[in-house]
C-alpha cells in the first residue's frame, strides 16, 4: 500500500489545529462519572463489550485508511471520494493520503484526523455532513418524512377499514344484510381483478 | 449544412406552435360546444398533421448535424467542441449528443418520435389523443424554442474561420455503451412525456372510465424499460470506465435519472389499483405529473450548474428557460388539478391494512420516500449553502446510511405484495402463502452466519445478510407462484411443466411478466450485497513483482507505452494466478490513455468478470517517488449479478407487454388455476399485476 511505503510522516501535521491536539484531549480528562453502584457497573462493562464487539477489526491501520478515506472527498474538484480520485496528474489527492498516513501514525482517533482535515481544507472536504448544527437536517429529514407519511397511511387505511366495516350491505331485495360476501360482491371483485 | 439544419428547427418550431394553438383552439371549441366558422374537427386534424410534420422537420435537422459530424464540418462550433477528424465513426454519433446543444436536438427528436407515433395512433380514440397530442406539442414547442434561441446546435464558429480539426469527444464518452447510453435514457426521460400528456389531457376533458390508463400502459412500460437499461448502462459505462472500483457513486445526475425512475416505477404498481379497483386516481394522475417534472428538474439540475457533477455543463442561461418551464408545467398540472379534483373521486377505499392495495400503498410510500431522499440529499449542499454559506458536501456514505435501508425495505415489499389477496388477507392465507418464503429467510440467514458472515460487526455486513436473506424469500415466494400454477395447468392439460408453465404465461402474460421483473430486481439486489465485501489493494509495480488479492497473486511482466493518432497510452501487462496455477489465457492489461487532441486523461480497467466476483484492475499513474506505475486491483464480488438481473428485467418488461391470450382461447387452453384459501373466500382469481 502506499501509505506503507516508508513515506516521511508529516511532522506538520500535529500543529495544523489552532488550539493543538493537546488541548482537545484534555478536554475529556474533566468528564467526572455521573453513575457508580453494581447497576452502573454492569451497565459500564455491557457497554465496552459491545463497543469491543463493534471494533473488531478497526484497529487494522489498512481498515482504518480505507474507512476515514472513504469519509473524505478529494479537493482537485473531480467531485470523488478521496480514496477514488485516480485522475492522471492529480496533485492534490496524493499529498492528502500521505497527510492521513500520518494522522493514523500519529495515533490520533479518527475524530481527530477527521477534524485536521477540516480545518485544513474546510467542511467541503467530508463527504457526509456532520451531525451537528444544520447538518443535522440532512440526516433527519429523509427519515422524519418517510416516518410521517408511513404513520399516515396506516392512519388513513385503518380509519377507511373502520368506515367499510360499519357499512352495512343491502341486498337486491333491498334487505339490509351484515357485511359478507355474497354472489353479487364475488362477481364483482373478480370482475375487478381479472387478469387482463 | 448548418443553414438547412437552423432553417428545419424553425419549421419544426413553427409546427410545433401551430399544433399547440391550432390544437388548442379546436378543444376548446369542441367543449364549450359553440358555432364557430372553422370545424374543430378539421382544425384538430390540421393540429394533428401539423405534428406529424413537425416529426420531418426534426428528423432533418438531427440529420444535418449527423451529416455535419461525419463530414468533419468545422465551421459549426458544435462539432469543434465535440468531435475531431481521428474520432472513430461510431463516437461520431456519440458526439451528437455528448454536449448541451446536442442533447437538447436529441430530446427533441425523440420527443418528436414519439409525438409522430401518438398522432398515427389517433384512431383508437381521436378526442383523447388530440388532447394529448395537443399537450405534447407545448412540450416540444419548449425544446424548440430552446433550439432555435438558447442552445442552437448550428451556430458558426467565431470570426467565421473554421479550423482544421475539432477538439474531440471527452474521452470518458470515447466507450461503446455511450453509442447506446444516452439514447436509452433520453427514451426513458422523453417517453414519460407521453403518459403524462393522456393524464393531463384526461383531466383536462373529465375523461370517463381508465380507457386512457390502458392506451398509455404500454408506453409508460416500454418508457420504463428504456430508463431502467438506461441507468444500468450508465452504471456499467461508471464501473468500466471511471476505474474507481464502483458502479454508483451518488453523483447528481445519476441521482436525476433514478428519481423520476422511482416514482415512475410507483407509478406503474398504484395505476394497477386505479385499473382494477378504481382507486387513487388523484395519487395516479400526481405521480406522474411528477414523474415529467423530475425528467425536466433533472436536466435543470445538471444545466444550470446548480449542483457539483462529473457530468455538470457549464453554467449556462439555459437553466433560467427551465426554471420558468417547471413553473409553468406545475401551475397548469395544480390548476388542472384544482377544477377537475371532483373527477378523481374513488370508487373504492383500501379496506384492510393487510391487503393488496395496501402492500401497494406501502411500495409507493418507500419508492417516494427513496426519492425524496434523493432530491433532498441532491438539493441539500444548495440549501446548506443558502443557510450556512458553505456547500456540504454528500457522497456515497450519506446515501448508505440512508437509501440501503430504504431499499432493503422495498425488496421486502417486492416479496410481500403478491402473496397478499386483495381486499383483505385472512391469517390462513397468510400463513399458507408465507411460510415458503419464511423457511427460506430463516435458512439462508443461518447459512450465511455459518459461512461466515458477522452482521453484528458491520453495519454493511448487517444489510448485505438482510439483502440475502429477503432476496432468497423473494425468490420463493416467485417460485411458488409459477409452480403453483403451473401445477394447476399440468393437472387440467396433462402437459409437462415447460408447456404448462409457459401457457400460464402466455396466458396472463402482464402477471408473470411482473413476477419475472420482481425475480431480476431480486438477482440485481444480490449484486449490490456484494459491495459489502469488496476488498482492493495498490502497489507501485515493476517487472516482476507480485501483488496478492484474495485468492489471486498478480505478476506484473512488464510496463509498456504506445502511441496512435488518438492516444498516448501506458498498460502494465499482469498475469493471474490462483495456487500456483495461471488463470487468464491473455495477460490483463490495464491502461492509462492521453488524448492527443485534448491531453485529457483516460482509464481503461481491465476485468476478469464472474458470477464470484470481479477482478478488477486499474493503472492509477506513476508513483511520484519511484516512477514505478501504480497498479489498484479490487475483488469486488457478485458484480455480475447485477448484470444478469437487469436482462432478466428486461425480459419481464418485454413479457408484460406481450398481449395476453384472448379469454376465450385461454379458457380453453388454461383453466384458471386453483385460488388460495382467502382468494377462494372471496372468488378472486388472482390480480393482473
Amino acid at each position: 500500500m502506499r501509505f506503507l511505503n516508508g513515506r516521511v510522516l508529516d511532522p506538520i501535521l500535529c500543529a495544523k489545529s489552532p488550539k493543538g491536539w493537546g488541548t482537545q484531549i484534555s478536554r475529556f480528562s474533566n468528564i467526572r462519572p455521573k453513575f457508580s453502584g453494581p447497576l452502573a457497573r454492569v451497565a459500564q462493562a455491557l457497554l465496552v463489550a459491545c463497543v469491543v464487539c463493534f471494533s473488531v477489526g478497526a484497529t487494522d491501520p489498512q481498515a482504518r485508511f480505507n474507512d476515514l478515506g472513504h469519509k473524505m472527498m478529494c479537493t482537485c474538484g473531480c467531485g470523488q471520494v478521496l480514496l477514488e480520485c485516480n485522475h492522471v496528474g492529480c496533485t492534490v489527492s496524493g499529498g492528502m493520503r500521505d497527510e492521513l498516513t500520518a494522522g493514523l501514525a500519529t495515533g490520533m482517533n479518527d475524530s481527530l484526523i477527521l477534524q485536521s482535515f477540516v480545518q485544513k481544507y474546510g467542511a467541503t472536504v467530508l463527504a457526509a455532513p456532520t451531525t451537528q448544527g444544520f447538518d443535522l437536517v440532512a440526516w433527519i429529514m429523509p427519515f422524519l418524512v418517510a416516518a410521517v407519511a408511513l404513520v399516515g397511511t396506516i392512519l388513513l387505511v385503518r380509519n377507511w377499514a373502520k368506515n367499510q366495516a360499519q357499512l352495512v350491505h343491502v341486498g337486491a331485495d333491498g334487505k339490509a344484510r351484515p357485511p359478507g360476501i355474497g354472489a353479487e360482491m364475488r362477481d364483482r371483485i373478480r370482475r375487478e381483478t381479472e387478469t387482463d | 449544412m448548418a443553414a438547412f439544419g437552423s432553417f428545419a428547427l424553425l419549421i419544426g418550431l413553427a409546427l410545433a406552435a401551430y399544433n399547440l394553438f391550432a390544437g388548442g383552439i379546436a378543444l376548446r371549441l369542441l367543449a364549450v360546444g359553440g358555432l364557430a366558422r372553422v370545424s374543430p374537427e378539421r382544425l384538430a386534424e390540421t393540429a394533428r398533421r401539423a405534428g406529424i410534420a413537425g416529426f420531418a422537420a426534426v428528423t432533418a435537422a438531427a440529420f444535418a448535424l449527423s451529416w455535419s459530424v461525419f463530414h468533419n464540418d468545422f465551421s459549426i462550433e458544435y462539432i469543434v467542441e465535440h468531435s475531431n477528424i481521428a474520432l472513430p465513426a461510431p463516437y461520431k454519433f456519440a458526439a451528437l449528443w455528448s454536449g448541451q446543444e446536442g442533447s437538447l436536438l436529441l430530446w427533441a427528436w425523440l420527443l418528436a418520435a414519439y409525438g409522430f407515433v401518438l398522432r398515427l395512433t389517433h384512431k383508437s380514440d381521436v378526442k383523447l389523443h388530440a388532447y394529448a397530442g395537443t399537450i405534447l406539442a407545448g412540450v416540444q414547442v419548449f425544446f424548440l424554442l430552446l433550439l432555435n434561441f438558447a442552445a442552437p446546435p448550428f451556430s458558426l464558429v467565431r470570426g467565421g474561420v473554421a479550423p482544421a480539426d475539432g477538439n474531440g469527444l471527452n474521452p470518458l464518452l470515447q466507450y461503446p455503451e455511450m453509442v447506446i447510453h444516452p439514447p436509452m435514457l433520453y427514451l426513458g426521460y422523453v417517453g414519460f412525456t407521453v403518459p403524462f400528456a393522456f393524464a393531463l389531457g384526461a383531466l383536462m376533458m373529465r375523461y370517463p372510465g381508465e380507457k386512457w390508463i390502458h392506451i398509455t400502459r404500454r408506453w409508460t412500460m416500454f418508457t420504463w424499460m428504456f430508463l431502467t437499461i438506461g441507468i444500468f448502462l450508465g452504471m456499467h459505462w461508471a464501473y468500466a470506465v471511471l476505474g474507481w472500483g464502483g458502479y454508483w457513486g451518488w453523483d447528481p445526475v445519476e441521482n436525476a435519472s433514478l428519481m423520476p425512475w422511482l416514482t415512475g416505477t410507483a407509478f406503474l404498481h398504484s395505476v394497477m389499483m386505479q385499473e382494477k379497483r378504481g382507486m387513487m386516481k388523484s395519487w395516479n394522475v400526481w405521480l406522474i405529473f411528477s414523474t415529467f417534472m423530475l425528467s425536466i428538474l433533472g436536466t435543470l439540475l445538471t444545466r444550470a450548474g446548480l449542483v457539483s457533477s462529473v457530468h455538470a455543463f457549464a453554467q449556462s442561461s439555459i437553466g433560467n428557460w427551465f426554471v420558468a418551464f417547471l413553473v409553468l408545467i406545475a401551475v397548469v398540472c395544480i390548476f388542472t388539478f384544482v377544477l377537475q379534483k371532483d373527477h378523481l373521486k374513488s370508487e373504492h377505499r383500501v379496506e384492510s391494512l393487510v391487503s393488496r392495495e395496501s402492500s401497494f400503498l406501502f411500495n409507493n410510500l418507500v419508492l417516494l420516500a427513496a426519492c425524496f431522499t434523493i432530491l433532498w440529499g441532491t438539493l441539500f449542499p444548495v440549501l446548506s449553502e443558502y443557510v450556512e454559506g458553505t456547500k456540504t458536501t454528500l457522497s456515497g456514505a450519506y446515501y448508505s446510511h440512508i437509501a440501503i435501508p430504504i431499499g432493503v425495505f422495498l425488496l421486502l415489499l417486492t416479496g410481500v405484495g403478491p402473496l397478499l389477496a386483495w381486499r383483505a388477507s385472512s391469517f390462513k392465507s397468510l400463513r399458507r402463502n408465507f411460510i415458503l418464503p419464511g423457511v427460506a429467510f430463516g435458512v439462508t440467514a443461518i447459512a450465511c452466519i455459518a459461512v461466515g458472515l458477522k452482521p453484528w460487526a458491520d453495519e454493511g455486513v448487517f444489510y448485505s445478510l438482510m439483502t440475502f436473506s429477503l432476496a432468497a424469500a423473494v425468490a420463493t415466494a416467485v417460485a411458488s407462484e409459477f409452480l403453483r400454477g403451473a401445477a394447476v395447468v399440468r393437472r387440467q392439460t396433462g402437459k409437462d411443466y415447460l408447456s404448462s408453465t409457459i401457457l400460464l404465461v402466455r396466458r396472463s402474460t402482464r402477471r408473470y411478466g411482473g413476477y419475472l421483473v420482481h425475480f431480476g430486481v431480486v438477482i440485481i439486489f444480490i449484486g449490490f450485497a456484494g459491495y459489502a465485501f469488496n476488498r482492493s489493494a495498490e502497489k507501485p509495480m515493476g517487472p516482476g513483482d507480485k501483488m496478492e488479492i484474495g485468492p489471486y497473486t498478480l505478476v506484473n511482466l512488464g510496463n509498456t507505452q504506445e502511441s496512435n493518432a488518438n492516444y498516448d497510452s501506458e498498460f502494465s501487462l499482469l498475469d493471474v494466478y490462483q495456487n500456483g496455477k495461471k488463470v487468464l489465457a491473455q495477460s490483463m492489461a490495464p491502461e492509462k490513455r492521453v488524448y492527443a487532441v485534448n491531453g485529457q486523461p483516460q482509464t481503461m480497467v481491465a476485468n476478469h468478470s464472474t458470477m464470484q466476483w470481479d477482478l478488477y484492475v486499474v493503472y492509477e499513474g506513476r508513483d511520484s517517488t519511484t516512477g514505478l506505475p501504480i497498479i489498484k486491483a479490487f475483488l469486488n464480488p457478485l458484480v455480475m449479478w447485477i448484470w444478469v438481473g437487469l436482462v432478466v428485467v428486461v425480459l419481464g418488461t418485454l413479457v408484460a407487454l406481450v398481449p395476453s391470450l384472448s379469454p376465450s382461447r385461454a379458457a380453453v387452453a388454461v383453466p384458471v388455476p386453483q385460488p388460495g384459501p382467502m382468494q377462494a373466500a372471496v372468488g378472486v382469481t388472482g390480480g393482473g399485476d
